[in-house]
């Protein structure tokens, strides 16, 4: 049936309110009340490890395996709090031992390196083989360290790291915030879009502001963007002009923001504009999907992986589904609350496929808070659903923080954003 | 079209299987919900409920039991989940995001995350 549907039919059925029905559409292992129910889920970030959780939470009967190399999880959100002083390593490490003990899932520390889907098997890094009846893979992103000249995985490691991926990356870019002398030039590469956290760069630079206002006043902070518009940019500009004047230039791609080259060596990049010279540098590249998703077959030209919104099952393989930054999410930001949000929505799709039923069509959600500056947070919010043409963001729901908001407004947001890292941390891994 | 007949015949029977089952399977929250329900009202479970209701937990935590300083939906009535939401959505109570996310329910989803929050805390 899957193949004389197209994927808009498919669509226009779904919003009929009969459709889904047809379970064909739905993969290979759509054997209705499947006695064997094994799921095994590859990368325990916000995607999987929630996903792995909720698929235990909605029906114990499932087995499922997780696999992550990391004993400790070190967050993204809230690593430019980090930056700033105001949180520690500690503050963003989760363990999976919850996961293990309460939820009763199977964490096995290692590396998934082959997919095997006609088999429906995947292969480990120690050599270990797990078969699977559906398969969550959740492996986040990879970047694109050739885009720039001169950058590579090891100048990102020792001199000039991205942080974009939180630990060891993230110690080291705090570590030369603290060796740098007052009136050092901070440099940040803001990628192109697609890319994880859009505000996420601008939230970077507010809070190394922060830590220079206070430690080290002279020092500047200069964006080379690539791209020439940004995430909730009035609003960081507004905040910026407030508490860090002077010290932040922005600077858009058409105005030589977009970063050709660096030298290591030398601590140079390079624009078309000519060549600068900066104290601490931190390259953002270009990203892809997590390399698993790109070896295996799952990512199309965009680099990324298409998916059937409903399911979030691989429209390249069935059986597979992909979740988080690594997928093609219409209207979705790549963000730790948009990939919790599709891990729930696949699970709870896996749950009712096992039953031979169709899934509900999907409701997914978003929300980003950016901390400007102690007590002042702003966010960006979102609802979507599915349309004809994918996942859209439902008109007249979310949006931004009011550019005119309340000094309390902005105070209660930033006590939001902690209550929500607080309560998606436990969500996910708690 | 023929396959949107042939569709619309899956459905109805796996409706009927689905209510048939219900009782002996499915341990999922929304179908054990269902099951209670089957006893007294409609024999429908919310699968619509569930979906729409899981996303509220990144916030409000798992259940809607909050660990810090966002409100706790759990254990609130249903009477009382219907309203504050409708009030976001119609701006009549100040929010910094929920009127945001409210407008992107209709009235009935939203009595329907009511009904999946108040009813948990019932079970629970
Ligand atoms: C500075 C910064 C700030 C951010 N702030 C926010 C914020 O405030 N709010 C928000 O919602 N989002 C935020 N984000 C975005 C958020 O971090 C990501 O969107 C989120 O982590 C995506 O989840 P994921 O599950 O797709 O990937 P990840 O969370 O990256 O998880 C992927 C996991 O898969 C594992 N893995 C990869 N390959 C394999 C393999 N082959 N085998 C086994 N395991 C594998 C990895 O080890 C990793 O643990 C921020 C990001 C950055 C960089």
């Amino acid at each position: 049936m899957s193949n004389t549907l197209s994927r808009r039919d498919f669509n226009k059925l779904l919003l009929s309110g009969v459709a889904g029905s047809a379970l064909g559409l739905f993969g290979r292992s759509n054997n209705a009340f499947a006695s064997s129910k094994r799921v095994v889920v590859i990368g325990g970030g916000f995607g999987g490890a929630a996903a792995a959780k909720y698929l235990r939470k909605l029906d114990p009967s499932i087995k499922v395996t997780l696999v992550e190399p990391k004993a400790v999880f070190y967050t993204c959100p809230f690593s430019n709090w980090v930056l700033g002083g105001l949180k520690t390593m500690q503050d963003i490490a989760h363990n999976y031992e919850v996961l293990q003990n309460k939820y009763q899932v199977t964490v096995v520390a290692d590396v998934a390196t082959a997919l095997d889907v006609n088999k429906n098997q995947v292969t480990l890094k120690s050599g270990k083989v797990l078969g699977y009846d559906r398969l969550i893979v959740a492996p986040g992103i990879d970047f694109k360290y050739d885009a720039i000249e001169g950058y590579s995985e090891s100048v990102a490691n020792s001199v000039m790291p991205h942080a974009w991926q939180a630990g060891a990356q993230t110690t080291l870019l705090h570590k030369q915030l603290l060796d740098m002398k007052d009136g050092g030039k901070v440099f940040i590469a803001a990628p192109a879009n697609p890319f994880r956290c859009p505000p996420g760069p601008y939230e970077r630079v507010s809070m190394i502001a922060h830590y220079l206002k206070e430690k080290k006043p002279l020092s500047k902070i200069v964006i080379f963007d690539a791209k020439d518009s940004f995430s909730k940019q009035g609003l960081f500009k507004k905040g910026w002009e407030r508490f860090y004047p002077g010290m932040i230039e922005w600077r858009a791609a058409s105005m030589g923001g977009k970063i050709t080259k660096v030298d290591a060596a030398t601590m140079m990049v390079t624009t078309e504009f000519g060549a600068e010279k900066g104290d601490v540098i931190n390259i953002i590249p270009a990203q892809k999907a997590g390399k698993i998703a790109v070896d295996a077959g799952l990512t199309d030209g965009t680099g990324w992986c298409p998916i059937n919104p409903v399911s979030f099952e691989s429209t390249l393989h069935p059986g597979v589904h992909v979740i988080g930054d690594a997928t093609i999410a219409g209207a979705m930001p790549k963000s730790g609350f948009a990939a919790s949000s599709q891990g729930k929505v696949a699970a709870a799709a896996i749950v009712r496929l096992f039953q031979g039923k169709v899934p509900a069509p999907p409701s997914l959600v978003n929300t980003c808070y950016s901390l400007l500056a102690p007590n002042y947070a702003i966010s960006v919010a979102g609802v979507y659903k599915l349309a004809v043409g994918g996942i859209v963001e439902i008109k007249g729901s979310g949006g931004l923080t009011p550019i005119d908001a309340s000094d309390d407004h902005l105070h209660q947001e930033a006590m939001f954003a902690e209550g929500w890292y607080q309560n998606i941390s436990l969500d996910t891994w708690g | 079209m023929v396959v949107n007949k042939k569709i619309r015949l899956i459905a109805s029977a796996l409706c009927l299987t689905a209510i048939a089952a219900v009782s002996t399977m499915l341990p999922s929250d929304c179908n054990a919900k269902a099951t209670k329900k089957a006893v007294t009202k409609q024999a429908e479970c919310s699968p619509r409920g569930e979906i729409l209701s899981l996303s509220c937990a990144s916030c409000h935590g798992t259940d809607g039991k909050s660990a810090g300083i966002i409100p706790s939906i759990n254990g609130r009535s249903v009477e009382y989940l219907e309203t504050a939401l409708k009030d976001f959505k119609a701006g009549a109570r100040p929010s910094t995001v929920m009127a945001r996310h409210t407008k992107g329910y209709t009235d009935e989803e939203l009595r329907l995350i009511a009904e999946y929050f108040g009813t948990l805390s019932n079970n629970k």
